[in-house]
């Protein structure tokens, strides 16, 4: 590494942190625009849901493994499983089936 | 007084550390990966520590330790972390719209500072406004458990089976399909675009041109265009439009209050409900 590793960490943290902190201490009212106050409903939703697939499925050694834990974190989720349940029934399930699927 | 404080924060503060405890679980997986990143580039175990517990984004920091691999600069540096963590933006602009309004500057820093995807996500889904305390409670053991895990990767690199990294990495995803699916049962649109958004993610992944960009930029473009997009073809009435669900939401609320074991499956109450 040619520059100080330090320093780098030290930006890093700065633009995160700025990133984070600045909309949740400037922003205190609420946003009286109704497409605004739409478009921040529908976020959690869509940025969660883009960051799920198909990275679910790269996650894993087997992608099929991967595939069929997602199948099974909605159906479980769907049905009401708590978001506990829902995280370690998809790990346990990848670690069977790779026991049969990965090298 | 603390008899007080404790009746009002000390179950949230409860229920975040319960919430939070999964999560980090979760994060000791994908952190030891990190530090195997962090390992290759140099880093040593008490400065992928600090990086973890000052950045904890997992994305920002893959990047931010292959630039420093590759001898970028400062500046650049500053660039790439900016656009892999851009998305933290928007769900700080969420966060606001629900935060306890009677959070103070430095509560409302607290909480930004360690807003991630899952805390984000574990936040949003509880019913009415959100109560910092609980915000703290889910970071007590993910923050610690993201940087040992960082430095604990450094210092052992591959020692752990690959069969088992393999299998904690899905714990996230389980844990974002748990807040995404519960709201796409009750609400259709939720459910059109939770749809949408797996499809065009596919798409951007394999498609030319878009899947050279990266990962955080990726998620930017189709979070705003998507999230714009069903907002101008359904916009969230005041109060109006989400009634049945919003009804259910605060009949589970009061039901969550009550069962500490359930949290995480509140629906999120309409932005416009609180304006």
């Amino acid at each position: 590494m040619r520059n100080n590793p330090y320093v780098y960490i030290a930006i890093m943290a700065a633009v995160t942190i700025a990133v984070r902190v600045l909309p949740l201490t400037l922003v205190k009212g609420q946003i009286k625009s109704r497409f605004l106050q739409s478009f921040l409903f529908y976020v959690p939703y869509i940025t969660l849901a883009v960051m799920t697939f198909p990275a679910i499925i790269e996650a894993t050694n087997s992608p099929v493994a991967g595939a069929l834990a997602l199948v099974a974190g909605i159906v479980a989720s769907w049905y009401g499983a708590s978001l506990f349940q829902v995280a370690v029934g998809c790990c346990s399930l990848v670690f069977v089936l790779e026991l049969f699927l990965a090298r | 007084m603390l008899r007080e404080f404790i009746n009002r924060h000390g179950r949230a503060l409860r229920e975040g550390a319960h919430d939070g405890l999964p999560i980090a679980l979760g994060y000791l997986a994908v952190s030891f990966s990190l530090g195997i990143a962090a390992r290759s580039v140099g880093l040593d175990p008490i400065q992928g520590f600090l990086a973890s517990l000052l950045n904890n984004a997992s994305a920002g920091e893959y990047a931010a330790f292959a630039l420093m691999g590759a001898g970028g600069t400062y500046f650049e540096m500053a660039i790439v972390t900016l656009i892999a963590n851009a998305r933290y933006l928007l769900m700080s602009f969420a966060i606001s719209q629900r935060l306890d309004p009677e959070a103070s500057l430095v509560q409302r820093f607290l909480v930004g500072f360690d807003l991630t995807d899952e805390i984000f996500g574990i936040a949003i889904a509880r019913p009415g406004n959100i109560d910092p305390y609980y915000s703290y409670g889910a970071m007590i053991p993910a923050l610690p458990a993201w940087s040992l895990g960082t430095a604990l990767g450094i210092v052992v690199g591959n020692v752990m089976p690959a069969r088992i990294v393999s299998a904690l990495s899905v714990a996230l995803f389980g844990m974002f399909l748990a807040v995404i699916v519960p709201p796409s049962r009750k609400n259709p649109v939720v459910r059109g675009f939770v749809i949408a958004s797996f499809a065009a993610s596919a798409l951007f992944e394999f498609a030319p041109l878009v899947s050279g960009l990266s990962a955080g930029t990726r998620t930017i473009v189709l979070t705003v265009s998507l999230s714009s997009l069903a907002a101008l073809l359904f916009p969230v009435k005041d109060g109006e439009a989400e009634e049945p669900s919003q009804d259910e939401s605060r009949e589970r609320g009061r039901l969550l209050a009550s069962d500490s074991e359930a949290i995480g499956q509140g629906v999120p109450e309409a932005l416009g409900d609180v304006a």
